[in-house]
């Protein structure tokens, strides 16, 4: 028993209470080699029906799972199950265990031929290969007799606990039983940031200190402070869930427009990448699309869809906001993020690569077509001069030639603010363009040097670091001087809290996950501009990220 | 012995969803059958993991071959439609 509250730190990346007592994610098992006992030929039918009744139970638990699920979350676990019995894995498995193989060696080793193929394969079958994994160490604890690995199927509402969580592991989790999440790895934009943004559950990742934590302990999550707390006193523990909740039924019934307490208006978008997306945005209050992001709807083209193609996807997006703002990206794609019917360089170091805007040096056409394309879905939907921006301006003569061929078809011209040259010279930048949002993920990632998908570099790409907040007040004060708005697009749109501070540094517009939208709607409410704005100065005057959030907590919430 | 060569039809390639309908068609029949791309070893159609290593994607050609015709022409009728949709 701990019989002092402890609180454990991390970074808070969905906000909201649950009270739980905690689960880990029961980690893999080690794989037993195996490969220097040799089964006598007496025994070796015995392996393989011990591994035979292995497969078949991993199988059925997975096939039951997938029953009490529905959606994507059941055919995910079908999939998996159906994979676990596949006959050519049984093949491989048997010609091991026929060779002398123990049962759990034949498993690990059938599935490493199959990983080998994929990765060699690469692309989408290299996917496959954490599925392949996945069943290799459900079947081998199953053989060792140790608890299925994973993710466990609570039967009453827990905190689940995980040194991070893969695609696999959050297939099938379910708000109404896990009440919070707290991860030792990742970072806001980690994987698992992402699904429990998604799936609204309270989240904290980067809790290094999590590992003392057992299995059963009470413990209060707090998503927005970025806490973990075991021991605390249950019944103020269970209050505070309370009015959490009452809190979270006020953000569900927040319906814009989006403004400050004393009036200002404040663009409140989503972010959305494709027609359905966009249709599904609008029945959250959005004010309309701050940044819609095209590249996801060429990932499957196998060939660069004609004009006439490209203006009926770019037409169901504006279709979906009629008579509201919808802000069009052009292709983000890059070697990190490859669009089929681009030709990608083999780059070692792709986030700083040949992405973006800077396609257009291999083939300016690309980029000249999707705008034509732009221009034609907006003369289809009655929109006069729709907003395009262009992703990766590192320059003002690329920000100059974007603008001439966006003003040629009619189109307003904007760019993204994701390269800190960006920021510094936005001043230069708005003198050739209409607008400017500012991308914080990857403008993060740049200025604090630190790849956004590391886990373990989670502390340097939190959009709190003062660097990062000083290149945006940069960009606000220029568009406040040129009088042309700057936005924010990014994953700090969607903290309420940095939200509030983004208003109080000059930013006329935020644009977030569509289910962020009313949370960060309602916060803007509570708060005057001047508030915001005295907020904005004391987070700029902090040297630590750790130590902004604190000040803008204790000044705005 | 029945074969035929189809394109791929569906866009992912033969990939998770696509390779996993063709191997439980397959298993349907008693017959082997076997896809092959040209220059590879044939795999056993009834396995999705083997259809997989094929990685056949969208607009590959694949042969089917088996003893049923009618085995054949299910198979390569999967195999030339979209099956991700």
């Amino acid at each position: 028993m701990i019989d002092t509250a402890t609180a454990i730190t991390g970074t808070g990346v969905v906000a909201g209470l649950g009270y739980a007592p905690v689960q880990w994610v029961k980690p893999a098992p080690i794989l037993p080699l195996g490969h220097d006992r040799l089964v006598g030929e007496a025994l070796r039918d015995a392996e393989v029906t011990r591994w035979k009744a292995a497969v078949e139970t991993v199988a059925s638990r997975l096939t039951l799972r997938a029953a009490t699920n529905s959606g994507a979350a059941a055919e995910v676990l079908g999939a998996t199950a159906a994979l676990a019995t596949d006959r050519g894995l049984q093949r491989a498995a048997g010609k091991l265990m026929a060779a002398g193989s123990t049962a759990e060696a034949a498993t690990v080793d059938s599935i490493a031929q199959f990983i080998v193929k994929f990765e060699k394969l690469g692309g989408l079958m290299a996917e496959r290969v954490t599925d392949l994994g996945d069943i290799r160490n459900r079947v081998v604890s199953e053989l060792l007799g140790l608890p299925e690995p994973g993710v466990p199927t609570p039967v009453a509402p827990i905190i689940l606990l995980a040194e991070d969580l893969a695609p696999a592991d959050t297939a099938t989790l379910d708000p109404a039983l896990i009440h919070g999440i707290a991860t030792r790895l990742g970072g806001p934009t980690s994987h698992t940031a992402i699904i429990a943004r998604q799936l609204g559950i309270p989240c904290v990742v980067a809790a290094t200190d999590l590992q003392d934590v057992p299995d059963g302990a009470m413990a209060l999550i707090d998503g927005a402070a970025g806490t973990v707390e075991v021991g605390a006193d249950p019944e103020q523990a269970e209050a505070k869930v309370q009015a959490d909740a009452a809190r979270r039924a006020a953000v569900q019934s927040w319906k814009g427009p989006g403004r400050t307490q004393d009036g200002t208006a404040v663009e409140v978008l989503a972010n959305v990448q494709d027609g359905a997306g966009a249709r599904a945005a609008a029945k959250y209050p959005a004010a309309g699309v701050g940044l819609f992001r095209t590249e996801l709807c060429f990932l499957s083209a196998a060939h660069e869809p004609s004009v006439a193609e490209q203006a009926s996807i770019y037409s169901e997006v504006l279709a979906a906001f009629p008579g509201q703002k919808v802000v069009i990206r052009t292709l983000d794609a890059g070697s990190d993020k490859p669009v089929p019917f681009v030709v990608h360089p083999d780059e070692e170091n792709p986030a700083l690569g040949v992405r973006g805007i800077r396609l257009g040096n291999a083939d300016p056409g690309l980029l000249e077509r999707q705008l034509d394309g732009i221009a034609l879905a907006a003369e289809q939907q009655g929109v006069a001069s729709a907003k395009v921006m262009a992703p990766m301006i590192a320059t003002v003569d690329e920000a100059r030639d974007f603008a001439a061929a966006c003003r040629q078809r009619r189109l307003s011209p904007g760019i993204m603010v994701e390269v800190p040259s960006a920021a510094l010279l936005a001043d230069a930048f708005l003198a050739e363009v209409d607008f400017m949002s500012i991308g914080t993920n990857d403008l993060t990632q740049y200025t604090m040097a630190a790849d956004r998908m590391a886990p373990s570099l989670a502390a340097l790409t939190d959009p709190w670091q003062p660097a990062v907040l000083r290149l945006i007040r940069l960009a606000a004060a220029a568009g406040t001087s040129a009088q042309k708005p700057v936005g924010v697009c990014g994953e700090a749109a969607a903290d309420p809290l940095l939200a509030c501070i983004l208003v109080g540094l000059g930013l006329s517009s935020l644009s977030m996950a569509p289910n962020a939208v009313a949370a960060v709607g309602l916060q803007l409410e509570s708060v005057t501009l001047e508030q915001c704005q005295q907020g904005a100065a004391a987070v700029l005057r902090c040297t630590t990220a750790r130590e902004a959030r604190s000040m803008a907590r204790e000044l705005l919430s | 012995m029945t074969t035929q060569t189809v394109v791929v039809g569906s866009p992912v390639g033969l990939h998770a969803r696509p390779a996993a309908m063709i191997a439980t068609a397959a298993g349907a029949y008693e017959e082997e059958i076997l896809l092959s791309i040209e220059g590879e070893d044939e795999v056993d159609a009834t396995s999705a993991l083997m259809i997989m290593t094929l990685g056949a994607d969208f607009g590959a050609s694949v042969t089917v071959e088996s003893e049923n015709a009618a085995a054949v022409a299910e198979i390569a009728a999967l195999i030339a439609k979209d099956l991700d949709s």
